[in-house]
């Protein structure tokens, strides 16, 4: 993975050193709380409920063992014991004192680790494929133009203040595991007819309040080009995005506005005057950051460990582990990890001080010190082999890390909601753990197969609810709690925003809610099909009915 | 009498900022003695007599483009923009755009909401001329202020201050 030159290391030290006197100007009275805002959010620090959460980012989902014993120990020392992962592959902390951040900062910067940009109105962190650089579907690993991007929006003078947040995601496989679609800029590596490296680029996606889907501005822009074109996009929205209004300033409404051909026209307008200038990259450049991601020293192994086999013919529960959490490697003799952060006894994405130290060790002995985090907030060992695949489960069986869900019902993204976040409607936490307590059934849920259910406690989407196959959202009716309950969504190479299926629920509805739409789905799947593709053949009404009732359909029908 | 950091040092500075109210139109001139920037409508309808006088600059609200004075640049020495909140961030454009599209060598000066910890990215985009309102800071917090102008001393990417993006600049480890 990337290591910081000293350029780099400058540069977040720099940061510690300017944050600590931002901080104590603010606890002076110097800077107003509406001057402080600004400050702390593009470090990360919101001020929520209980406390600021600190959000730490982790570049495209990437850590080293020794960054992680350092999570361990803020989670420790700062916090109340644990972390939490997000959707974009960042850490957030929950519990610490403001007066103690630029502590956290300094102890962060000195593995490498920082909170720039992680939020505000500027260019976020930049998400990608957990799997970059291990996925048998990958065509160009993303992870060294991720890194480029990085380094060129760290402090981005032009950008710092934007209309709104601007998130950017890389993917460069035949699936898309990065989110193209929802991000204000997506960029899918692809190679042109003579073999050249370049960029498709998906410009206007995005979830909140109105979620829409990338639109293609263009379908390819050489390696050499990509930062001028992605400031070219910058440029057109820094100056002419809305900022009369906070739910209309995102990109995707100044694209809607304008319609993708005139948007399109201003941005290469732009892009006349940058291209080519010192902003293009250079071969050079590129291949200095390339050898930081370069293949670790595999073995020589077999495709099919022997032992493997007979370990997972002999333990049930350990040859179930490995059909969900387990996935193929692109090298013989290798597997990918999945540690799972979907204990039904937690919240979903929180993981313990003691869990990330045990993670930052397995990661040492099992997967060259490496750990991955994911945008459905688990974690991965990557580059496992297949003859430690067991070692690593009786491991993380014992610390709860094993739970054998990846892609199944339980294994959902939830947002923090109204246990933490100020801005909640309602609590999404407690749903998703009554929801994993119904679906508590291993061949049941194996029986369920494949589906995403995504919950968030409002309508800025934290829990990316639009583009779950399940959605539910938080909603507010007279002070009290509600649920509203959306099909059809996903993520992926065919992203759609699912539709509302009605009205909302209450809390302790949820449970048989979602026991009524999965059971409409055994009753109509055909064979092999997965649960959004019997949604996409038969349409919402089967559902309806099965949640609802004859009745209400009928009388809606009547009334419409 | 109002203070301004002009390439990184305080000095005194007598400008003025002449504002219109609703009263006013920009066509019914009265110009103030000394040094002065104008509005855009007040410049745009009286360029003819204005562009002379070089004790006359102009400024822009965030709304308004610089796009529109590019046919100007030659005889303006100085032009404000107008930060009316240092959270929109449009002014931050313009300063490059107008350093660079239209290779303006005169002043660039930030006006306005205009605050210590935006000096580092001012500075980057172009302005060389920066003036917190009048008030905001005590002479002393001013001069302190100056530190912001260096919070990071070797950044990444090419920007007015630094043509050259830092893989250019340095030899970098691999
Ligand atoms: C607890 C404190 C949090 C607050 C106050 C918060 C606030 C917000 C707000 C206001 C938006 C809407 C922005 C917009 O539509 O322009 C948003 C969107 C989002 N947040 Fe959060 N959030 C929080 C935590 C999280 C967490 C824990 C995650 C990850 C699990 C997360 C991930 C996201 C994502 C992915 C979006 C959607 C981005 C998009 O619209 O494209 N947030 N958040
Ligand atoms: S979706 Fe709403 S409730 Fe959930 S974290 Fe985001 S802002 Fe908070």
């Amino acid at each position: 993975m990337y290591r910081y030159d000293s350029y780099d290391q400058k540069i977040v030290d720099e940061r510690v050193a300017q944050f600590r006197d931002q901080t104590r100007r603010y606890l002076a009275g110097e800077l107003t709380d509406d001057e402080f805002r600004p400050l702390r959010l593009q470090n990360g620090l919101y001020i929520q409920r209980h406390a600021p959460m600190l959000r730490v980012a982790v570049p495209y989902g990437l850590l080293s063992s020794t960054q992680v014993r350092t999570l361990a120990h803020i989670a420790r020392t700062h916090d109340k014991g644990y972390a939490h992962i997000t959707t974009r592959q960042n850490v957030q902390f929950n519990w610490p004192e403001l007066k103690v951040v630029p502590e956290i900062l300094a102890e962060l910067a000195k593995v490498e680790m920082h909170a720039i940009q992680t939020s505000g109105a500027c260019i976020r962190n930049i998400t990608s494929d957990p799997f970059a650089g291990v996925a048998g579907d990958e065509y160009i690993d993303p992870r060294p133009w991720c890194e480029v991007l990085r380094q060129w929006s760290t402090f981005h003078p032009e950008f710092a203040f934007l209309p709104r947040k601007f998130k950017i995601a890389v993917n460069g496989a035949t699936q898309d595991r990065a989110v193209i679609q929802c991000h204000d800029i997506g960029l899918e590596l692809k190679r042109d007819a003579a073999g050249e490296i370049g960029f498709r680029v998906l410009v206007g996606g995005g979830m909140g309040r109105t979620p829409i889907i990338g639109t293609e501005i263009i379908d390819f822009v050489p390696w050499q080009h990509i930062i001028t074109y992605c400031e070219a996009i910058l440029r057109v929205y820094n100056r002419y995005g809305r900022r009369d209004n906070l739910y209309k300033a995102r990109i995707k409404i100044l694209v809607k506005a304008l319609g993708i051909a005139e948007f399109k026209r201003q941005v290469e307008e732009e892009w006349a005057f940058g291209k080519n200038g010192p902003n293009t990259l250079t071969e050079a450049e590129v291949a200095r950051v390339a050898t930081h991601f370069t293949t670790p020293a595999y073995e020589t192994l077999p495709a099919d460990d022997a032992a493997y086999a007979s370990q997972r013919a002999a333990n049930p529960a350990f040859a179930a582990w490995t059909r969900r959490n387990v996935l193929a490697h692109k090298v013989p003799g290798y597997a990918v990890v999945v540690l799972s952060l979907k204990d039904p006894s937690r919240a979903p994405g929180d993981i313990t001080d003691a869990q990330l130290d045990q993670v930052a060790d397995w990661a040492d002995a099992y997967s060259f010190g490496e750990v991955r985090a994911t945008h459905e907030q688990n974690l991965v060992l990557a580059d496992v082999k297949q003859s430690d695949l067991f070692a690593v489960w009786e491991k993380a069986r014992a610390a709860g890390l094993a739970t054998p869900t990846f892609g199944l019902l339980t294994d959902m993204i939830c947002c923090p909601g109204g246990d933490f976040c100020a801005l909640a409607n309602a609590k999404s936490i407690p749903i998703a753990n009554a929801i994993q307590a119904r679906f508590d059934d291993l061949d049941y849920l194996y029986d369920i197969g494949e589906i995403e259910l995504n919950i968030s406690g409002c309508m800025n989407s934290c829990g990316h609810h639009h583009v779950g196959h399940i959605g539910i959202l938080g909603v507010d009716k007279n002070g009290s709690e509600w649920y509203q309950v959306s099909l059809g969504g996903s993520q992926g190479n065919d992203t759609s925003i699912g539709k509302v299926i009605g009205r909302s629920f209450a809390a302790a509805e949820m449970p048989d809610v979602i026991t009524n739409i999965i059971d409409v789905y055994r009753a109509q799947r055909l064979e092999g099909e997965r649960f959004i593709e019997t949604v996409r053949r038969i349409g919402l009404d089967p559902f309806k009915i099965g949640v609802y009732g004859d009745a209400a359909i009928i009388e809606r029908k009547q009334h419409a | 009498m109002p203070k301004l950091i002009k390439n990184g040092s305080v000095i005194d500075d007598a400008a003025q900022i002449l504002v219109l109210d609703e009263t006013q139109a920009p066509e019914a001139l009265s110009l103030p003695e000394g040094p002065v920037f104008v509005p855009l409508a007040v410049w745009q309808a009286h360029k003819g007599v204005l562009s002379d006088n070089k004790a006359v600059g102009v400024w822009l609200d965030s709304h308004e483009s610089v796009d529109d004075l590019a046919e100007d640049l030659d005889s303006l020495s100085a032009v404000a923009l107008n930060f009316p909140k240092f959270t929109d961030g449009r002014a931050y454009s313009g300063a490059a755009l107008l350093r660079t599209r239209y290779g303006f060598k005169g002043e660039i000066r930030a006006i306005g909401d205009v605050l210590r910890d935006q000096f580092f990215f001012m500075q980057r985009c172009g302005f060389d001329a920066i003036q917190p309102k009048t008030g905001k800071y005590s002479d002393a917090q001013l001069e302190e202020a100056l530190a912001s102008l260096q919070d990071f001393s070797a950044p990444y990417q090419a920007a007015v201050d630094q043509p050259e993006p830092l893989f250019r600049r340095a030899r970098r480890a691999a």
